[in-house]
Protein backbone atom coordinates (compact mmCIF):
# COMPACT_ATOMS: atom_id res chain seq x y z
CA UNK A 1 0.00 0.00 0.00
CA UNK A 2 1.58 3.29 -1.01
CA UNK A 3 2.42 5.41 2.02
CA UNK A 4 2.68 9.13 2.38
CA UNK A 5 5.61 10.91 0.84
CA UNK A 6 7.60 13.68 2.46
CA UNK A 7 7.85 16.69 0.12
CA UNK A 8 9.86 19.86 0.55
CA UNK A 9 9.07 22.95 -1.46
CA UNK A 10 9.17 26.69 -1.13
CA UNK A 11 5.67 28.15 -1.03
CA UNK A 12 5.21 31.93 -1.12
CA UNK A 13 8.79 32.43 0.00
CA UNK A 14 8.69 29.99 2.90
CA UNK A 15 10.37 26.60 2.97
CA UNK A 16 7.50 24.19 3.52
CA UNK A 17 7.51 20.48 4.32
CA UNK A 18 4.43 18.38 3.90
CA UNK A 19 3.27 14.77 3.73
CA UNK A 20 1.01 13.69 0.91
CA UNK A 21 -0.22 10.63 -0.91
CA UNK A 22 1.16 10.25 -4.44
CA UNK A 23 -2.37 10.34 -5.86
CA UNK A 24 -3.14 13.77 -4.39
CA UNK A 25 -3.01 16.69 -6.78
CA UNK A 26 -1.07 19.79 -5.87
CA UNK A 27 -4.45 21.52 -5.65
CA UNK A 28 -5.64 19.02 -3.03
CA UNK A 29 -2.38 19.38 -1.13
CA UNK A 30 -2.61 23.17 -1.08
CA UNK A 31 -6.21 23.20 0.07
CA UNK A 32 -6.59 20.08 2.22
CA UNK A 33 -3.10 19.54 3.63
CA UNK A 34 -1.73 23.08 3.85
CA UNK A 35 -5.04 24.92 4.32
CA UNK A 36 -4.12 27.37 1.55
CA UNK A 37 -7.73 27.54 0.39
CA UNK A 38 -7.30 30.67 -1.73
CA UNK A 39 -6.52 28.45 -4.71
CA UNK A 40 -9.89 27.29 -6.08
CA UNK A 41 -11.17 24.16 -7.74
CA UNK A 42 -13.41 24.68 -10.75
CA UNK A 43 -13.27 21.81 -13.22
CA UNK A 44 -10.48 19.63 -11.79
CA UNK A 45 -9.39 18.75 -15.34
CA UNK A 46 -7.23 21.58 -16.63
CA UNK A 47 -9.87 23.61 -18.42
CA UNK A 48 -10.83 26.50 -16.14
CA UNK A 49 -7.63 27.87 -14.59
CA UNK A 50 -9.25 28.51 -11.17
CA UNK A 51 -6.44 26.45 -9.62
CA UNK A 52 -3.60 28.40 -11.30
CA UNK A 53 -0.36 28.71 -9.32
CA UNK A 54 3.14 29.74 -10.33
CA UNK A 55 5.64 26.87 -10.27
CA UNK A 56 9.27 27.76 -10.92
CA UNK A 57 8.19 30.91 -12.74
CA UNK A 58 5.54 29.33 -14.99
CA UNK A 59 1.80 29.24 -14.44
CA UNK A 60 0.33 25.74 -14.20
CA UNK A 61 -3.07 24.28 -13.32
CA UNK A 62 -2.43 22.80 -9.87
CA UNK A 63 -5.19 20.22 -10.47
CA UNK A 64 -2.98 18.77 -13.23
CA UNK A 65 0.15 18.50 -11.07
CA UNK A 66 0.76 15.84 -8.42
CA UNK A 67 1.62 17.12 -4.96
CA UNK A 68 4.75 14.96 -5.00
CA UNK A 69 5.92 16.79 -8.13
CA UNK A 70 6.31 19.94 -6.01
CA UNK A 71 9.48 18.47 -4.50
CA UNK A 72 12.21 21.13 -4.74
CA UNK A 73 9.92 23.56 -6.53
CA UNK A 74 9.26 27.25 -5.91
CA UNK A 75 5.52 27.94 -5.73
CA UNK A 76 3.48 31.12 -5.56
CA UNK A 77 -0.21 30.91 -4.73
CA UNK A 78 -2.79 33.68 -4.38
CA UNK A 79 -1.80 33.91 -0.70
CA UNK A 80 1.64 35.09 -1.80
CA UNK A 81 0.50 37.98 -4.00
CA UNK A 82 -0.38 40.71 -1.48
CA UNK A 83 2.41 42.15 0.67
CA UNK A 84 2.38 43.21 4.31
CA UNK A 85 1.66 46.78 3.12
CA UNK A 86 -1.57 45.80 1.43
CA UNK A 87 -3.03 44.50 -1.78
CA UNK A 88 -0.96 44.06 -4.92
CA UNK A 89 -1.79 46.62 -7.66
CA UNK A 90 -3.36 43.78 -9.67
CA UNK A 91 -5.70 42.96 -6.80
CA UNK A 92 -6.47 46.67 -6.33
CA UNK A 93 -7.24 47.02 -10.05
CA UNK A 94 -9.63 44.02 -9.93
CA UNK A 95 -11.53 45.73 -7.10
CA UNK A 96 -11.59 49.15 -8.75
CA UNK A 97 -12.77 47.76 -12.09
CA UNK A 98 -15.39 45.47 -10.51
CA UNK A 99 -13.70 42.53 -12.23
CA UNK A 100 -15.30 39.86 -10.08
CA UNK A 101 -18.76 38.73 -9.17
CA UNK A 102 -18.84 35.30 -7.52
CA UNK A 103 -15.06 35.39 -7.18
CA UNK A 104 -14.29 31.71 -7.78
CA UNK A 105 -12.18 32.45 -10.85
CA UNK A 106 -10.46 35.48 -9.33
CA UNK A 107 -7.46 33.91 -7.55
CA UNK A 108 -6.56 32.00 -10.71
CA UNK A 109 -6.84 35.12 -12.85
CA UNK A 110 -4.75 37.21 -10.44
CA UNK A 111 -1.98 34.63 -10.23
CA UNK A 112 -1.95 34.27 -14.04
CA UNK A 113 -1.85 38.05 -14.47
CA UNK A 114 0.99 38.36 -11.96
CA UNK A 115 3.08 35.93 -14.02
CA UNK A 116 2.26 37.86 -17.20
CA UNK A 117 3.11 41.33 -15.86
CA UNK A 118 6.31 40.09 -14.18
CA UNK A 119 7.48 38.95 -17.61
CA UNK A 120 5.79 41.46 -19.92
CA UNK A 121 4.99 44.66 -18.04
CA UNK A 122 3.16 46.30 -20.96
CA UNK A 123 1.07 43.68 -22.77
CA UNK A 124 -1.42 44.63 -25.47
CA UNK A 125 -5.09 43.87 -24.94
CA UNK A 126 -4.81 41.01 -27.43
CA UNK A 127 -1.85 39.56 -25.57
CA UNK A 128 -3.77 39.76 -22.28
CA UNK A 129 -6.74 37.94 -23.78
CA UNK A 130 -4.48 35.28 -25.28
CA UNK A 131 -2.55 34.79 -22.01
CA UNK A 132 -5.83 34.38 -20.11
CA UNK A 133 -7.45 31.92 -22.56
CA UNK A 134 -6.90 29.16 -19.98
CA UNK A 135 -8.85 31.03 -17.29
CA UNK A 136 -12.63 30.82 -17.47
CA UNK A 137 -15.12 33.19 -15.85
CA UNK A 138 -18.83 32.47 -15.91
CA UNK A 139 -19.87 35.83 -14.42
CA UNK A 140 -18.07 38.90 -15.72
CA UNK A 141 -17.86 38.46 -19.49
CA UNK A 142 -14.09 39.10 -19.28
CA UNK A 143 -14.08 42.76 -20.37
CA UNK A 144 -13.75 44.08 -16.85
CA UNK A 145 -10.99 41.59 -16.13
CA UNK A 146 -9.03 42.67 -19.21
CA UNK A 147 -9.54 46.32 -18.27
CA UNK A 148 -8.21 45.64 -14.78
CA UNK A 149 -5.09 44.00 -16.20
CA UNK A 150 -4.35 46.94 -18.51
CA UNK A 151 -5.05 49.31 -15.62
CA UNK A 152 -2.73 47.40 -13.28
CA UNK A 153 -0.04 47.36 -15.95
CA UNK A 154 -0.20 51.17 -16.18
CA UNK A 155 -0.20 51.64 -12.41
CA UNK A 156 2.78 49.34 -11.94
CA UNK A 157 4.69 51.30 -14.61
CA UNK A 158 3.84 54.58 -12.91
CA UNK A 159 5.00 53.47 -9.48
CA UNK A 160 7.15 50.36 -9.62
CA UNK A 161 7.38 48.60 -6.29
CA UNK B 1 -8.01 8.98 -8.01
CA UNK B 2 -7.13 5.45 -6.90
CA UNK B 3 -3.98 4.93 -4.86
CA UNK B 4 -0.79 5.01 -6.88
CA UNK B 5 2.91 4.66 -6.29
CA UNK B 6 5.24 7.31 -7.64
CA UNK B 7 8.81 6.94 -8.83
CA UNK B 8 11.30 9.49 -10.18
CA UNK B 9 14.01 7.57 -12.05
CA UNK B 10 17.20 9.42 -12.86
CA UNK B 11 18.26 7.49 -15.96
CA UNK B 12 16.92 5.76 -19.05
CA UNK B 13 17.92 2.32 -17.73
CA UNK B 14 16.29 2.90 -14.36
CA UNK B 15 13.09 3.93 -16.15
CA UNK B 16 13.13 0.80 -18.32
CA UNK B 17 13.60 -1.47 -15.28
CA UNK B 18 10.70 0.17 -13.45
CA UNK B 19 8.46 -0.27 -16.51
CA UNK B 20 9.61 -3.87 -17.04
CA UNK B 21 8.86 -4.72 -13.40
CA UNK B 22 5.29 -3.37 -13.47
CA UNK B 23 4.23 -4.23 -17.03
CA UNK B 24 0.96 -2.55 -18.00
CA UNK B 25 0.49 -1.37 -14.42
CA UNK B 26 3.06 1.40 -14.92
CA UNK B 27 2.67 4.60 -16.94
CA UNK B 28 5.12 7.38 -17.69
CA UNK B 29 4.32 10.89 -16.48
CA UNK B 30 5.56 13.86 -18.50
CA UNK B 31 3.40 16.98 -18.08
CA UNK B 32 0.44 15.00 -16.78
CA UNK B 33 -2.12 17.06 -18.71
CA UNK B 34 -3.54 13.90 -20.27
CA UNK B 35 -2.46 11.26 -17.76
CA UNK B 36 -3.65 12.87 -14.52
CA UNK B 37 -7.02 13.76 -16.04
CA UNK B 38 -7.41 10.17 -17.31
CA UNK B 39 -6.43 8.63 -13.97
CA UNK B 40 -8.78 10.89 -12.06
CA UNK B 41 -11.63 10.23 -14.46
CA UNK B 42 -11.11 6.47 -14.13
CA UNK B 43 -10.33 6.14 -17.85
CA UNK B 44 -6.97 4.65 -16.94
CA UNK B 45 -5.85 2.84 -13.85
CA UNK B 46 -2.25 2.08 -12.94
CA UNK B 47 -0.26 1.08 -9.87
CA UNK B 48 2.86 3.07 -10.63
CA UNK B 49 3.38 6.50 -12.12
CA UNK B 50 6.92 6.92 -13.44
CA UNK B 51 7.85 10.60 -13.58
CA UNK B 52 10.41 10.89 -16.40
CA UNK B 53 11.20 14.58 -15.94
CA UNK B 54 14.47 13.87 -14.13
CA UNK B 55 15.77 11.56 -16.83
CA UNK B 56 18.33 13.87 -18.49
CA UNK B 57 17.64 12.66 -22.05
CA UNK B 58 13.89 13.23 -21.62
CA UNK B 59 14.47 16.76 -20.38
CA UNK B 60 17.03 17.74 -22.99
CA UNK B 61 16.37 20.25 -25.79
CA UNK B 62 19.01 21.05 -28.36
CA UNK B 63 19.16 22.47 -31.85
CA UNK B 64 22.13 22.38 -34.15
CA UNK B 65 21.68 23.67 -37.74
CA UNK B 66 23.74 20.70 -38.99
CA UNK B 67 22.32 17.92 -36.81
CA UNK B 68 18.77 19.15 -36.38
CA UNK B 69 16.50 19.31 -33.37
CA UNK B 70 16.35 16.86 -30.48
CA UNK B 71 13.39 17.31 -28.13
CA UNK B 72 13.38 15.30 -24.91
CA UNK B 73 10.06 13.53 -24.56
CA UNK B 74 9.10 15.47 -21.41
CA UNK B 75 10.15 18.96 -22.55
CA UNK B 76 7.13 21.25 -22.10
CA UNK B 77 5.81 23.22 -25.08
CA UNK B 78 6.83 26.62 -23.73
CA UNK B 79 10.52 25.67 -23.74
CA UNK B 80 10.24 24.86 -27.44
CA UNK B 81 8.50 28.05 -28.56
CA UNK B 82 10.48 30.24 -26.18
CA UNK B 83 13.77 29.24 -27.85
CA UNK B 84 14.37 31.77 -30.60
CA UNK B 85 16.65 29.62 -32.74
CA UNK B 86 14.15 26.74 -32.68
CA UNK B 87 11.20 29.04 -33.32
CA UNK B 88 12.98 30.49 -36.36
CA UNK B 89 14.03 27.13 -37.76
CA UNK B 90 10.75 25.24 -37.21
CA UNK B 91 7.79 27.66 -37.38
CA UNK B 92 5.53 24.80 -38.48
CA UNK B 93 6.24 22.95 -35.24
CA UNK B 94 5.73 26.09 -33.19
CA UNK B 95 2.25 26.47 -34.74
CA UNK B 96 1.29 23.38 -32.71
CA UNK B 97 3.44 23.90 -29.59
CA UNK B 98 1.87 27.34 -29.06
CA UNK B 99 -1.64 26.01 -29.77
CA UNK B 100 -1.91 23.09 -27.33
CA UNK B 101 -4.14 24.17 -24.42
CA UNK B 102 -3.59 27.59 -22.86
CA UNK B 103 -0.51 29.07 -21.19
CA UNK B 104 -0.99 26.89 -18.07
CA UNK B 105 -1.15 23.69 -20.13
CA UNK B 106 1.86 24.76 -22.22
CA UNK B 107 3.83 25.14 -19.01
CA UNK B 108 3.61 21.36 -18.57
CA UNK B 109 2.40 19.62 -21.74
CA UNK B 110 5.09 17.96 -23.86
CA UNK B 111 5.10 16.95 -27.52
CA UNK B 112 6.27 13.52 -26.34
CA UNK B 113 3.15 13.17 -24.18
CA UNK B 114 1.00 14.47 -27.02
CA UNK B 115 2.43 11.76 -29.28
CA UNK B 116 2.36 8.88 -26.75
CA UNK B 117 -1.23 9.69 -25.84
CA UNK B 118 -1.98 9.02 -29.52
CA UNK B 119 -5.22 10.98 -29.72
CA UNK B 120 -6.50 11.28 -33.31
CA UNK B 121 -6.90 15.01 -32.59
CA UNK B 122 -3.38 15.59 -31.21
CA UNK B 123 -2.15 18.87 -32.67
CA UNK B 124 1.53 18.08 -32.23
CA UNK B 125 1.57 14.97 -34.39
CA UNK B 126 0.90 16.24 -37.97
CA UNK B 127 3.73 18.81 -37.80
CA UNK B 128 6.11 16.13 -36.48
CA UNK B 129 5.09 13.84 -39.34
CA UNK B 130 5.50 16.40 -42.11
CA UNK B 131 8.92 17.39 -40.72
CA UNK B 132 10.04 13.72 -41.03
CA UNK B 133 10.58 13.33 -37.29
CA UNK B 134 11.58 10.07 -35.65
CA UNK B 135 10.86 8.65 -32.20
CA UNK B 136 13.78 7.44 -30.08
CA UNK B 137 12.39 4.57 -28.02
CA UNK B 138 14.25 2.88 -25.15
CA UNK B 139 13.62 -0.67 -23.95
CA UNK B 140 15.43 -3.56 -22.29
CA UNK B 141 17.51 -4.16 -25.44
CA UNK B 142 18.65 -0.59 -25.91
CA UNK B 143 17.12 2.05 -28.14
CA UNK B 144 15.40 1.93 -31.52
CA UNK B 145 14.12 4.62 -33.85
CA UNK B 146 10.82 4.79 -35.66
CA UNK B 147 9.26 7.38 -37.99
CA UNK B 148 6.51 9.31 -36.18
CA UNK B 149 4.00 8.36 -38.89
CA UNK B 150 4.31 4.68 -37.88
CA UNK B 151 3.94 5.31 -34.14
CA UNK B 152 0.20 5.68 -33.50
CA UNK B 153 -1.73 2.45 -34.04
CA UNK B 154 -5.26 3.20 -32.77
CA UNK B 155 -6.93 5.86 -30.61
CA UNK B 156 -4.82 6.04 -27.43
CA UNK B 157 -2.49 3.27 -28.61
CA UNK B 158 1.06 3.38 -29.89
CA UNK B 159 3.69 1.02 -31.20
CA UNK B 160 5.67 0.73 -27.95
CA UNK B 161 5.76 -2.33 -25.68
CA UNK B 162 4.89 -1.96 -21.98
CA UNK B 163 8.59 -2.05 -21.09
CA UNK B 164 9.54 0.69 -23.56
CA UNK B 165 9.27 4.46 -23.36
CA UNK B 166 9.81 7.43 -25.61
CA UNK B 167 13.13 9.11 -24.85
CA UNK B 168 13.10 11.90 -27.41
CA UNK B 169 12.00 13.15 -30.80
CA UNK B 170 14.51 13.86 -33.57
CA UNK B 171 13.70 16.36 -36.28
CA UNK B 172 16.08 16.77 -39.20
CA UNK B 173 17.60 20.18 -39.96
CA UNK B 174 15.36 22.33 -42.11
CA UNK B 175 16.23 21.91 -45.78
CA UNK B 176 16.96 24.90 -47.97
CA UNK B 177 13.72 26.53 -49.12
CA UNK B 178 11.60 24.37 -46.82
CA UNK B 179 8.52 25.68 -45.07
CA UNK B 180 5.79 24.10 -42.93
CA UNK B 181 2.49 25.13 -41.42
CA UNK B 182 -0.14 23.56 -39.13
CA UNK B 183 -3.72 24.79 -38.77
CA UNK B 184 -6.78 23.33 -37.11
CA UNK B 185 -10.43 24.25 -37.06
CA UNK B 186 -12.10 24.79 -33.69
CA UNK B 187 -15.28 26.71 -32.94
CA UNK B 188 -13.46 28.94 -30.39
CA UNK B 189 -10.23 30.92 -30.66
CA UNK B 190 -8.31 28.85 -28.09
CA UNK B 191 -8.60 25.85 -25.82
CA UNK B 192 -10.57 23.34 -27.82
CA UNK B 193 -10.13 19.98 -29.54
CA UNK B 194 -9.56 20.05 -33.29
CA UNK B 195 -12.60 19.27 -35.45
CA UNK B 196 -9.97 18.78 -38.15
CA UNK B 197 -6.30 19.70 -38.43
CA UNK B 198 -3.81 19.72 -41.29
CA UNK B 199 -0.02 20.00 -41.34
CA UNK B 200 1.85 20.69 -44.58
CA UNK B 201 5.51 20.95 -45.47
CA UNK B 202 7.04 21.88 -48.84
CA UNK B 203 10.52 22.14 -50.29
CA UNK B 204 10.74 24.58 -53.21
CA UNK B 205 12.98 24.45 -56.26
CA UNK B 206 15.98 26.80 -56.48
CA UNK B 207 13.98 29.40 -58.46
CA UNK B 208 11.14 29.06 -55.92
CA UNK B 209 8.57 28.66 -58.71
CA UNK B 210 7.87 25.00 -58.24
CA UNK B 211 7.61 22.39 -55.52
CA UNK B 212 10.34 19.77 -55.22
CA UNK B 213 8.60 17.71 -52.56
CA UNK B 214 5.75 18.03 -50.08
CA UNK B 215 4.30 16.16 -47.11
CA UNK B 216 0.78 16.44 -45.73
CA UNK B 217 -0.67 15.01 -42.52
CA UNK B 218 -4.17 15.17 -41.04
CA UNK B 219 -5.59 15.24 -37.51
CA UNK B 220 -9.06 14.32 -36.21
CA UNK B 221 -10.28 12.67 -39.39
CA UNK B 222 -9.25 9.03 -38.76
CA UNK B 223 -8.58 6.71 -35.79
CA UNK B 224 -4.96 7.93 -35.83
CA UNK B 225 -3.20 10.99 -37.20
CA UNK B 226 -2.81 10.31 -40.94
CA UNK B 227 0.20 10.73 -43.18
CA UNK B 228 -1.19 11.21 -46.70
CA UNK B 229 1.77 10.42 -48.90
CA UNK B 230 -0.19 10.67 -52.15
CA UNK B 231 -1.32 14.22 -51.37
CA UNK B 232 2.28 15.40 -51.02
CA UNK B 233 3.43 13.37 -54.01
CA UNK B 234 0.76 15.06 -56.14
CA UNK B 235 2.77 18.26 -55.76
CA UNK B 236 6.26 16.90 -56.47
CA UNK B 237 7.82 18.58 -59.50
CA UNK B 238 4.76 20.78 -60.05
CA UNK B 239 4.77 24.55 -60.59
CA UNK B 240 3.10 26.47 -57.75
CA UNK B 241 -0.39 26.90 -59.16
CA UNK B 242 -3.90 26.81 -57.79
CA UNK B 243 -4.56 23.63 -59.76
CA UNK B 244 -1.60 21.83 -58.18
CA UNK B 245 -2.68 22.85 -54.69
CA UNK B 246 -6.25 21.80 -55.46
CA UNK B 247 -5.07 18.36 -56.58
CA UNK B 248 -3.28 17.89 -53.24
CA UNK B 249 -6.36 19.09 -51.34
CA UNK B 250 -8.53 16.58 -53.23
CA UNK B 251 -6.09 13.76 -52.43
CA UNK B 252 -6.13 14.72 -48.73
CA UNK B 253 -9.94 14.82 -48.70
CA UNK B 254 -10.07 11.41 -50.34
CA UNK B 255 -7.70 9.94 -47.72
CA UNK B 256 -9.64 11.32 -44.73
CA UNK B 257 -11.86 8.78 -42.95
CA UNK B 258 -13.77 11.01 -40.60
CA UNK B 259 -16.66 10.11 -38.31
CA UNK B 260 -19.62 12.16 -37.18
CA UNK B 261 -19.57 13.04 -33.48
CA UNK B 262 -20.52 15.95 -31.24
CA UNK B 263 -17.68 18.04 -32.63
CA UNK B 264 -18.48 17.72 -36.31
CA UNK B 265 -19.96 15.69 -39.14
CA UNK B 266 -18.25 13.59 -41.79
CA UNK B 267 -19.16 16.14 -44.43
CA UNK B 268 -17.92 19.13 -42.47
CA UNK B 269 -14.67 17.39 -41.59
CA UNK B 270 -13.95 16.38 -45.15
CA UNK B 271 -14.66 19.92 -46.30
CA UNK B 272 -12.34 21.27 -43.59
CA UNK B 273 -9.54 18.98 -44.73
CA UNK B 274 -9.77 20.59 -48.18
CA UNK B 275 -9.80 24.14 -46.82
CA UNK B 276 -6.99 23.54 -44.33
CA UNK B 277 -4.83 21.68 -46.84
CA UNK B 278 -5.03 24.62 -49.23
CA UNK B 279 -4.33 27.12 -46.47
CA UNK B 280 -1.44 25.24 -44.87
CA UNK B 281 0.15 24.63 -48.27
CA UNK B 282 -0.04 28.35 -48.99
CA UNK B 283 1.35 29.09 -45.52
CA UNK B 284 4.16 26.56 -46.00
CA UNK B 285 5.02 27.99 -49.44
CA UNK B 286 5.17 31.53 -48.02
CA UNK B 287 7.52 30.35 -45.28
CA UNK B 288 9.63 28.39 -47.75
CA UNK B 289 10.06 31.51 -49.89
CA UNK B 290 11.39 33.39 -46.86
CA UNK B 291 13.54 30.51 -45.60
C1 LIG C 1 -7.34 21.97 -20.86
C2 LIG C 1 -6.61 21.11 -21.83
C3 LIG C 1 -6.44 21.56 -23.13
C4 LIG C 1 -5.76 20.76 -24.06
N1 LIG C 1 -5.62 21.24 -25.32
C5 LIG C 1 -5.01 20.48 -26.25
C6 LIG C 1 -4.86 20.94 -27.58
O1 LIG C 1 -5.25 22.07 -27.90
N2 LIG C 1 -4.28 20.13 -28.49
C7 LIG C 1 -3.82 18.90 -28.15
O2 LIG C 1 -3.28 18.21 -29.01
N3 LIG C 1 -3.91 18.43 -26.89
C8 LIG C 1 -4.50 19.19 -25.93
N4 LIG C 1 -4.64 18.72 -24.65
C9 LIG C 1 -4.13 17.39 -24.31
C10 LIG C 1 -2.73 17.38 -23.68
O3 LIG C 1 -2.44 18.60 -23.04
C11 LIG C 1 -1.65 17.12 -24.73
O4 LIG C 1 -1.88 15.90 -25.36
C12 LIG C 1 -0.24 17.15 -24.12
O5 LIG C 1 0.70 17.37 -25.15
C13 LIG C 1 0.14 15.89 -23.36
O6 LIG C 1 1.45 16.02 -22.90
P1 LIG C 1 1.86 15.72 -21.37
O7 LIG C 1 3.33 15.98 -21.29
O8 LIG C 1 1.01 16.48 -20.44
O9 LIG C 1 1.54 14.17 -21.30
P2 LIG C 1 1.18 13.20 -20.09
O10 LIG C 1 -0.20 13.47 -19.63
O11 LIG C 1 2.26 13.22 -19.08
O12 LIG C 1 1.23 11.82 -20.89
C14 LIG C 1 0.31 11.51 -21.91
C15 LIG C 1 0.29 10.00 -22.16
O13 LIG C 1 1.51 9.58 -22.75
C16 LIG C 1 2.22 8.71 -21.88
N5 LIG C 1 3.60 9.18 -21.92
C17 LIG C 1 4.03 10.45 -21.71
N6 LIG C 1 5.34 10.55 -21.94
C18 LIG C 1 5.75 9.30 -22.30
C19 LIG C 1 7.01 8.77 -22.68
N7 LIG C 1 8.09 9.54 -22.74
N8 LIG C 1 7.09 7.45 -22.99
C20 LIG C 1 5.97 6.67 -22.94
N9 LIG C 1 4.75 7.13 -22.59
C21 LIG C 1 4.64 8.43 -22.28
C22 LIG C 1 1.58 8.85 -20.52
O14 LIG C 1 1.68 7.67 -19.77
C23 LIG C 1 0.15 9.17 -20.89
O15 LIG C 1 -0.55 8.01 -21.21
C24 LIG C 1 -5.26 19.50 -23.68
C25 LIG C 1 -5.42 19.06 -22.36
C26 LIG C 1 -6.08 19.85 -21.44
C27 LIG C 1 -6.23 19.37 -20.03
S1 LIG D 1 -9.65 23.29 -11.39
FE1 LIG D 1 -7.72 23.14 -12.34
S2 LIG D 1 -8.11 23.93 -14.29
FE2 LIG D 1 -10.08 23.90 -13.42
S1 LIG E 1 -16.51 36.01 -11.09
FE1 LIG E 1 -17.72 34.22 -11.08
S2 LIG E 1 -16.60 32.92 -12.37
FE2 LIG E 1 -15.55 34.76 -12.58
Amino acid sequence: MPGKVHVQSNINGEDTDFLCEPRQSLLEVLRDVLSLTGTKEGCNDGNCGACTVIMDGRIVDSCCVLGVEAQGKQLTTIEGIASADGLHPIQQAFLENASLQCGICTPGFIVAVKALLDREPKPTEQRVRHWLAGNLCRCTGYDKIVRAVLDASEKIQASPR
Amino acid sequence: MKEIDYAVPKSVSETVSLLAEKGNQARCLAGGTDLLVQLRGGRRSVELVVDIKEVPEANHLSYDPQKGLEIGSAVPCYRIYQDEAIANAYPGLIDAAAMIGGIQIQGRASLGGNLCNAAPSADGIPPLIVLESTCVIAGPNGTREMPVEDFCTAPGRNAMQDNEFLVSLRIPSPKQRQGANYLRFIPRNEMDIAVAGVGSSVVLSADKNSIESARISLASVAPTPLFVKEAGDALAGKAITEEAIEAAAQAAMAAAKPITDMRGTIRQRRHLVGVLTRRTLQGAIERAKEA
